[in-house]
């Protein structure tokens, strides 16, 4: 076992680690796409995607082929570097995030100390590609896309990282790993549901959920790519693969969010009964149950990100820049005052 | 140590080549890639020097909000890049005389850090086993509390004052005001009009 402790072996360990979840978010992610689809058509009384293999179930397979069999079409007028990156920062920081993610005790491709830092870094990053790909495409609709896209990400990642804060106090410590290991235990351990700072922590859940929704352009939040006023936003002139790597990055990220949903507020991979009586059994078994639990809680949070597709009307440009800074900001920041003085007096 | 090494030098090109471009690249927008790309990797030196809280405010204060402004402001404006590059020959000296000053300034601060010139009587907190950043917030909020909140004091002048210059009460504008819309009623918002045949309504 000597050869596994040295650099090389490390890197072998780490890059395998690395596959093994980007493989594994992928495949998850072409059935969570059929979900979606499902789910929505399901809302509209129709049978959604129903043709590929059974149910539908090879339906994200099939567009997928599609997607990569067609043509890359670049416009005359694009500044082609630029175009085709783009896409590549989508998807790239769209995947990295899950570096930090914990699935299940120890099962981490690298626990960092700030992960929850790294998780808002990256999702901060995550404008450029829509910005770049809006601009690079050199084109009215996608410029505009662009623009509203800009201005709404960096909106909503305020109250993002004011919620993120609270949760911060809560647990004291900024690991992801710590943070789910301080809602062990019952279920009213879980961060949304300890008793006395229950009543913000839930509302401090919506605020994150509904600022997620506006933070990867899901509607009602979708201004980015409205088709009633912008065709389809920044990805106007997209077609075939780089079309592709944005909406993978998307769903990726519509994911990554439903991970920090869960790990935040209900507790990540804790089932919600105390797992003592799990001490007897094989580790790696403990284990799997336990992610299966996790990915349980992310399904539970797509569903939701789904059912308000599915079901609530697009919201207008002043009435989303109203929400997130006369209503959620100064409702986050209160709220970090609140756990705070909890935090130093009500402790004690 | 060999990976670090590795990190170390490929972080350093990037940063330094980036940096490079920044100044170089013909079209602005591409100037603030660069900037960004520069941003980036001095984040991942700082994580090399084990200082991962530093980093994360980089990319999350400067990559996720500054630069973004930046490009916004940048990609709006219509460059011109022929003129702007006809001053270059004009603007040189000046340009020229603030690198050497800079230039000059780095040497010295690089050459007192090396002999911890000024840091000399500063201890090293990792002995006591804490993360960086509970050790910065215990400087921030334990030794320097006062310096830190008038600091914040005066970033909120700052932003007051922002606000105040750009902020104009126009008379006669109609604005959205949602307690007024969502109170509004059936019966302040539907009249019923008898209309003559041939008359239509006047205003």
């Amino acid at each position: 076992m000597d050869f596994w402790t040295t650099p090389g072996g490390w890197t072998l360990i780490t890059l395998g680690e690395i596959v093994l979840v980007m493989v594994g978010v992928l495949i998850s992610l072409a059935f969570l796409l059929l979900a979606d689809r499902k789910i929505w058509a399901g809302v509209q009384m129709r049978k959604g995607p129903n043709v590929v293999g059974p149910f539908g179930l090879l339906q994200s397979f099939a567009d997928f082929f599609k997607f990569m069999l067609k043509e890359v079409i670049i416009p005359a007028g694009a500044d082609r570097t630029t175009f085709l990156l783009a896409p590549l920062i989508t998807f790239t920081l769209a995947f990295i995030g899950w570096a930090v993610v914990p699935f299940a005790p120890g099962w981490v491709v690298s626990n960092i100390n700030v992960g929850i830092l790294y998780l808002l870094a990256v999702s901060g990053l995550g404008v450029y590609g829509i910005i770049i790909g809006g601009w690079a495409s050199n084109s009215k609709y996608p410029f505009l896309g662009a623009l509203r896209s800009a201005a709404q990400m960096v909106s909503y990642e305020v109250s993002i990282g004011f919620v993120i804060i609270t949760v911060v106090l809560l647990a004291g410590s900024m690991n992801l790993s710590a943070i789910v290991e301080h809602q062990a235990g019952w279920i009213w351990n879980w961060h949304a549901f300890r008793f006395p700072t229950l009543v913000i922590m839930l509302p401090m859940m919506g605020i994150f959920f509904f600022s997620a929704l506006a933070e990867t352009n899901r509607p009602p939040f979708d201004l980015t790519e409205a088709e009633s006023e912008l065709v389809a936003g920044f990805q106007v002139e997209y077609s075939s693969t780089p079309y592709l790597l944005f909406m993978i990055g998307e769903y990726c990220n519509i994911v990554l969010m439903c991970a920090m949903l869960s790990i935040l507020f209900l507790g990540g991979w804790n089932p919600g009964v105390p797992v003592g009586f799990m001490a007897s059994w094989p580790p790696a078994l403990a284990s799997l149950l336990l992610f299966v639990v996790f990915a349980l809680k992310i399904v539970f949070w797509f569903f939701m990100f789904a059912m308000v597709k599915a079901i609530v009307p697009r919201y207008r440009y002043d009435q989303l820049m109203r929400l997130g800074w006369k209503v959620f900001l100064p409702t986050s920041l209160f709220a970090v005052a609140l756990v705070a003085a909890w935090k130093v007096f009500g402790t004690a | 140590m060999g990976l670090q090494a590795i990190a170390f030098y490929v972080l350093a090109v990037v940063t330094v080549a980036s940096a490079f471009g920044v100044t170089t690249a013909r079209n602005p927008v591409h100037s603030v890639l660069f900037l960004i790309l520069t941003f980036f990797t001095a984040a991942g030196l700082f994580v090399l020097l084990g200082a991962e809280f530093l980093a994360m405010l980089l990319v999350v204060v400067y990559v996720g909000a500054v630069a973004v402004l930046f490009l916004f402001v940048v990609m709006m404006l219509d460059v011109d890049f022929a003129s702007l590059r006809a001053g270059f020959a004009r603007y040189l000296p000046i340009g020229g005389a603030v690198a050497v000053f800079l230039l000059i300034e780095m040497i010295l601060v690089s050459g007192a850090v090396a002999e911890r010139g000024a840091a000399a009587h500063v201890k090293p907190l990792s002995g006591e086993n804490i993360s960086n950043t509970e050790a910065i917030g215990r400087v921030l909020y334990t030794d320097y509390l006062y310096d830190f909140q008038i600091a914040g004091l005066v970033l909120l002048v700052a932003m007051i004052g922002a606000i105040v210059l750009t902020l104009k009460h126009r008379p006669g504008i109609k604005r959205q005001t949602v307690a007024d819309q969502t109170g509004r009623s059936v019966r302040g918002g539907l009249q019923v009009v008898q209309v003559k045949v041939g008359e239509g309504i006047a205003e």
